[in-house]
């Protein structure tokens, strides 16, 4: 029972250790993560179901496929991934770090037979004065060098870059931190979003299964503006915000532009430029009207939604207005509103009318010269907000990967012997990495020793 | 002025290629040194051409399909000729500039015009994450077309067709070499590339991973190449397995690339 009890346990363990696994894994997770590139992630089921039929659906909603990254057997792939990285390296990180901590100080036969490159030469004259200089060769060349005295012959030993042979590990262990992070966020932070519609402020904000989160203080938007490009490409949205603490400014918090790229950061919780919008309720557009060839001006004050009825019987009423209008017709610039005018009697008509360019209306004809003055219509910003306490061990995870990827794959463990007895003398050498670049640096050398 | 540089590199690349299979076709030392001068003035002119566009626009110029496809072609050229110095196989131009020249030939159907930058691509972080990207992607590429050779050097040697074009290409265990030193580089700037757009993602869209195609397939790709390189360190992955193994990776890398920027939608979706 419990031989065969301690027989599970090794051979689990193994199976932990195994790098097998790790190319199971790897690729495993690879295939599966393909599902949720193809399955649109995170839709309504009325979205999936104008595309798949219902037994489809069912089915992949079994297998999570609609939400698949946070599915359980994802997870347990990447749960296993992180066994399997930690038995991988409890396993294998004793025998390498006895090679870091412990060099091999001696070159014995054996390890001479082993090694790709060797160079014997004589020692002639005085041995101890020779011994010196070989040392002082070594150290000028490599670093510091370390003599033992074994069996009646010397053996002067130097190594470069013993520790980077624990760069996999350190990878190995990054890939767990980032994955700590990665916990933490989902545990203590969200994800959500608010719109704040300018001159108002907000202290709520809404996950994305729209449940409201209450923060300890509100936020407040000034101000929202799109500029565009030439082209009528946006060019950049930016947010007005001020952070309120009771309803009151805070200090240093006043007035920041928020854009994309540049968002803003308050108590851990930070604010993304993402969209915007007409606020729409209350928006009010201002007109002067007259008649073409004379007359006085009108001011007309027009509400969204309501239609005005002019002097000589006709009806006025905003469709759609735009405080560009270089967006949708790049040749023009400035706030634009799209207008229906019904004259009495007539088919109603629709056109654009332009504050920065009359010239427009003027060309236009018709009873009566509309000319524009601009909205006091407001604008909501969308704000992005998420809160990550574990974004800091993500990054240093990322910082700790990058260290070990430079580690385990630009440096190299370069170690030299040299054995002097007997008037003889062997020098060899081995690198972890990269033997065609040790060669050379082991012929150079052998070419310094020669004109010792 | 960038029209002028932009058709003097294909043609030039055009040229470097006709040299390069010339010499596979009948090898001779003259004709190799003028094939690799052809090809580095090349890209010298690719260089030029690229940094001239990039004083232009204002901004790291691989913003779109054009730009993107020119860069991809410019790093092939760069990483080929680093291995090429290191590992003195002149034979390598010859399946790398026809791929170099086709990129560069598609990049020409694309529209050519300077856009301005959209919000979102206003970053610093553009030129690290684009730049490292593509070098990491031509890192694969070079290291697929090891693997290619390798794969029609092993099948010429199990049909023990051991002259003419045998002799040209280089041993099985130099190509080895070249495709693994081709994974080392290319895997440390595919992890740079992924981790400066973690980083930028959540500076722009407040999360540093949102399951984006665009950052899906890039871990696909990663996780390829991670099981490919830990593959490597049992013994029997070297060779063959791992020559079969490192042209799907590039595949996998095209799609990452090219797949998911014209058939899937999302945030990277640059046509």
């Amino acid at each position: 029972m419990s031989t065969s009890k301690r027989g599970f346990v090794e051979s689990l363990w193994e199976f932990f250790c195994s790098l097998k696994l790790s190319i199971v894994l790897l690729i495993g997770l690879a295939l599966t993560s393909i599902i949720g590139t193809v399955v649109p992630q995170g839709n309504i089921p009325p979205e999936y179901l104008q595309t798949i039929s219902e037994a489809k659906f069912k089915l992949y909603q079994s297998l999570s496929f609609f939400d698949m990254y946070h599915s359980w057997w994802f997870m347990l792939l990447l749960y296993l991934l992180t066994v399997n990285l930690v038995a991988c390296s409890i396993k294998r990180l004793p025998r390498v770090w006895k090679m870091v901590s412990e060099p091999q100080l001696v070159m014995e036969d054996g390890l001479e037979k082993s090694l790709a490159n060797t160079y014997e030469f004589k020692v002639s004259g005085d041995e101890a004065a020779q011994k010196e200089k070989l040392k002082g060769f070594l150290r000028a060349e490599m670093g510091e060098p370390v003599v033992t005295e074994k069996d009646g012959a010397t053996h002067i030993f130097v190594q470069k870059n013993p520790w980077c042979r624990l760069g996999v590990y350190v990878v190995h262990l990054s890939i767990i931190v980032i994955f700590v992070g990665a916990l933490i966020g989902s545990f203590f932070g969200y994800k959500a979003f608010v719109n704040i519609v300018e001159g108002t402020s907000v202290d709520t904000v809404f996950t994305q299964k729209e449940k409201p989160i209450k923060l300890d203080f509100a936020v407040m938007c000034e101000n929202f503006s799109v500029s565009y490009y030439n082209t009528g490409a946006p060019k950049e949205f930016k947010s007005i915000l001020t952070v309120l603490e009771n309803g009151q400014p805070v200090k240093g918090y006043e007035k920041i532009p928020v854009i994309v790229n540049d968002p803003l950061t308050y108590k851990g919780i930070t604010f993304y430029q993402s969209s915007y919008g007409q606020a729409g309720e209350g928006a009010a557009y201002h007109f002067n009207l007259r008649r073409r060839g004379g007359g006085e001006a009108v001011h007309l004050d027009l509400k969204k939604g309501e239609a005005a009825t002019l002097p000589n019987g006709a009806k006025l009423e905003v469709l759609e207005s735009t405080q560009d209008v270089r967006q949708f017709m790049p040749e023009f610039s400035g706030p634009a509103a799209k207008v229906s005018l019904t004259s009495p009697g007539k088919a109603p008509e629709s056109f654009v009318v332009f504050k920065n360019h009359p010239e427009i209306e003027e060309q236009r004809g018709g009873d009566v010269f509309i000319q524009y003055l601009g909205a006091d219509e407001k604008l909501y910003t969308g704000l992005q907000v998420a809160k990550d306490p574990g974004v800091w061990v993500v990054w240093s995870g990322c910082a700790l990967m990058v260290i070990g990827i430079i580690m385990a794959f630009f440096m190299s463990h370069n170690r030299v012997w040299i054995r002097i007895s007997g008037g003889r003398a062997v020098m060899g050498g081995t690198a972890s990495k990269n033997p065609a670049a040790f060669e050379q640096k082991f012929e150079s050398l052998v070419e310094k020793l020669k004109k010792l | 002025m960038n029209a002028i540089l932009f058709y003097s590199t294909i043609a030039v690349y055009l040229l470097a290629m006709i040299a390069y299979l010339a010499y596979l076709a009948k090898p001779s030392e003259s004709l190799g040194k003028n094939a690799r001068r052809l090809i580095t003035a090349g890209f010298i002119i690719h260089i030029v051409f690229t940094l001239d566009r990039y004083i232009e626009a204002g901004h790291t110029p691989i913003t779109n399909m054009h730009e993107s496809l020119s860069f991809f072609s410019m790093s092939v050229v760069g990483v080929f000729l680093f291995f090429e110095r290191r590992f003195k196989i002149l034979v390598l131009g010859s399946f790398v500039t026809p791929v170099a020249f086709l990129l560069l030939a598609i990049s020409a159907i694309f529209p050519t015009a300077l856009k301005p930058l959209n919000p979102a691509l206003q970053s610093k972080w553009l030129l690290v994450h684009t730049v490292v990207a593509f070098f990491g992607y031509a890192s694969f590429a070079v290291a697929a077309g090891a693997a290619a050779i390798y794969l029609i050097q092993e099948n010429l040697l199990k049909k023990k067709r051991l002259g003419g074009i045998f002799q040209r290409l280089p041993s099985l265990n130099t190509l080895d070499e070249i495709n693994y030193r081709c994974l080392t580089l290319g895997f440390p700037l595919l992890t740079v590339a992924i981790i400066s757009g973690a980083i930028w993602a959540e500076t722009a869209w407040g999360t540093y991973w949102s399951w984006d195609p665009k950052e899906t397939w890039s871990l696909i790709t990663w996780f390829i190449y991670a099981a490919l390189l830990h593959g490597r360190l049992t013994t029997g992955w070297r060779g063959k397995k791992a020559a079969i193994l490192s042209i799907i990776g590039f595949f996998v890398m095209l799609f990452t690339f090219l797949g998911v920027n014209l058939l899937m939608s999302g945030l990277h979706s640059y046509k």
